[in-house]
């Protein structure tokens, strides 16, 4: 596309400030494409970016190069086999994939699930979500420039919790935990001691994370009003998870739906007021202290009992033909499954929503008007991973 | 004040600098090559075929190439083909043996599969994870002999799972054996009785 053919956005839009007179001093505008080798998109992904001077004028997003043909593979293996092709989908938060697969699965073959697994997922999406917050505020750090700290402190803690992860599934972060109608191995006392002991260490960890990135003036200055999203935009674009909180919309699946055992714990849903990337930052930190609550809550009232269904099959599982749609609120958002079974091993149609793609539709919005560093931080602050937003 | 953000957060760094110098806890790091952390029971990577024995592992593998684990494999790296002949595995029942067993482990995603399907308990999963290699063909599929290791070795990395495994087998192979002797009891009453009580009934054809 030639940039000279571009048309002016319309008055009073966030992308205005293009200029309908080129003088010999103003040049023409300059197509930019960042990436898909570039540090700052988090993986393979690139933007092609209309400059004005240094603004944006136009964004458009180009996905694809990872690629790998997810939902095609998914109807072509048993429901078993798709479990461990999750984990692959957003590779920080393999639990919760694993959990809204298992979720489609179960509701699809009415399959119940015993009261301590249900507890036992809740434990692991919550860690899940204390692993992913501290990692995107530590990503977001780096984004905006500050080299290193916030994110190998973020990255020391998230180590402790990919070690209980590995210490009870036998992988970092390919758990393939869960299973139809419970969970893979049951977790020990000694584990479960070790959950308990880093739940109670995470809020010192928060606050010192706090003390050196919420206050810092240079930060506010450079978050603060930037990437804003209106509500109704966000809403309409199909934005969740602490995005559309963020811009203060009360919307938690775990509220909304209320599935597994979460309506048995006291939490609260922290919204944003402006809807920026500072307000982004810290709907995370403040999701990451209700996600202690709940573990608190959690390994408290964990009750005994087996973990796995006894009726549930793992060879030869066939549920009968039906659809289902399976949904949680994931670090990112609301991940969902939808599955089409026709009696067969495979299901007929698989189908996966994804919540970082769906969040990464509306970047070019939040990135009109702004400079190509604040570009950085606002793709940041979205919190996407290649691997889900390509599958 | 302005600045008094900037400045608390100057004092954590400060704080982690300098405490990782009297607080060993405070040391995330190891020296990788020369020192290695202990890995976790339940860690695995790429799966195994268990032997009984460590000095006959290709006579003692428990595995009867049902193929169950490569039909279940999600990526479809396991290759096997069936014996043409029998021997009789541990509990003296003549069984079928795996003529060929490979695994493509550059197509493995060690997620533990065949593990879990496998009702003879013949494919475990290994712990060694420095298997770099020049070769990126040959070297990596693996066939029956590199795949095969003993129980021994496989209590050796995961304890737990392997005397539970054990345990349960040991009790299959009583369970087989009572079953065996009951029949067999049966069968020798049977024909005792019949040795002793002659058909009394005349032949139809007589």
């Amino acid at each position: 596309m030639s940039v000279s053919d571009l048309s002016a956005p319309a008055a009073g839009s966030p992308g205005s400030r293009v200029r309908a007179v080129h003088d010999s001093f103003h040049g023409d505008l300059l197509e930019v494409s960042m990436g898909p080798h570039h540090p700052s998109t988090h993986g393979v992904f690139r933007m092609i970016v209309t400059l004005d001077g240094e603004t944006i004028v136009k964004l458009k997003p180009v996905f694809g190069y990872l690629h790998r043909n997810h939902e095609k593979l998914g109807e072509n293996v048993t429901y078993l086999g798709s479990m461990p092709y999750t984990d692959r989908l957003d590779y920080l938060s393999s639990m919760t994939n694993n959990w809204a697969y298992a979720l489609a699965v179960e509701k699809l073959a009415g399959q119940a699930v015993p009261e301590r697994a249900e507890y036992v997922r809740v434990i692991l999406a919550e860690l899940t979500r204390l692993l992913n917050h501290t990692c995107l505020a530590g990503f977001l750090m780096q984004d905006c420039g500050c080299s290193g700290t916030p994110l190998m402190y973020a990255f020391r803690e998230r180590e402790y919790i990919l070690d209980l992860f590995e210490s009870l599934s036998g992988s970092r972060m390919m758990c393939n935990y869960q299973r139809f109608g419970g969970c893979r191995v049951d977790p020990s006392a000694d584990w479960l001691a070790g959950a308990q002991k880093l739940t109670d260490r995470y809020g010192v960890f928060l606050d010192e994370f706090e003390t050196l990135l919420t206050g810092n003036e240079i930060i506010m200055a450079r978050t603060q009003g930037v990437g804003k999203l209106p509500p109704a935009l966000a809403i309409g674009a199909g934005v969740t998870g602490p995005m559309l909180r963020a811009s203060g919309v009360n919307y938690d699946l775990r509220k909304v739906d209320a599935y597994g055992v979460y309506p048995r714990f006291d939490f609260r849903v922290p919204l944003g007021d402006h809807g920026d990337v500072y307000d982004r930052y810290m709907i995370r930190v403040l999701e990451m202290r209700e996600s202690i609550k709940i573990l608190q809550q959690a390994l408290a009232g964990l009750p005994g009992g087996p973990i796995m269904d006894p009726k549930a099959k793992l060879r030869s599982f066939r549920p009968k033909a039906g659809e289902a749609y399976g949904r949680i609120e994931g670090p990112k958002g609301e991940i969902g499954f939808y599955l089409l079974s026709d009696g067969s091993p495979n299901p007929y149609r698989y189908r996966i929503r994804p919540p970082s793609f769906i969040n990464l539709t509306i970047l070019e919005d939040m990135c009109l008007g702004h400079t190509v560093a604040d570009a950085v931080i606002i793709l940041g602050s979205v919190d996407i991973v290649l691997g889900e937003v390509d599958r | 004040m302005l600045g008094t953000g900037l400045l608390s957060g100057l004092g954590v760094t400060a704080k982690n600098f300098v405490g990782s110098f009297y607080d060993p806890a405070r040391l995330t790091t190891i020296e990788y090559p020369e020192v290695k952390t202990k890995l976790p029971e339940a860690y695995r990577n790429f799966p195994f075929l268990v032997a009984e024995n460590a000095t006959d592992p290709m006579g003692t593998l428990r595995c009867v190439a049902c193929q169950i684990c490569e039909k279940e494999c999600p990526p479809q790296c396991i290759y096997i083909e069936k014996s043409k002949d029998k021997k009789p595995d541990a509990t003296g029942k003549p069984q079928l043996f795996p003529a060929i067993f490979a695994i493509d482990t550059s197509v493995c995603m060690s997620c533990q599969i065949c593990v879990e399907v496998c009702p003879f308990d013949a494919i475990k999963m290994d712990q060694v994870y420095e298997i770099a290699t020049t070769d990126r063909f040959s070297a990596l599929l693996l066939n029956r002999e590199q795949l095969a290791k003993s129980n021994a070795y496989y209590h050796g990395i995961h304890p737990t799972e392997a005397a539970e495994v054990d345990a349960r087998l040991a009790a299959e192979r009583k369970a087989a054996e009572e079953k065996a002797a009951a029949a067999a009891a049966a069968k020798a009453a049977a024909a005792a009785a019949k040795a002793a009580a002659p058909v009394a009934k005349p032949l139809p054809n007589a």
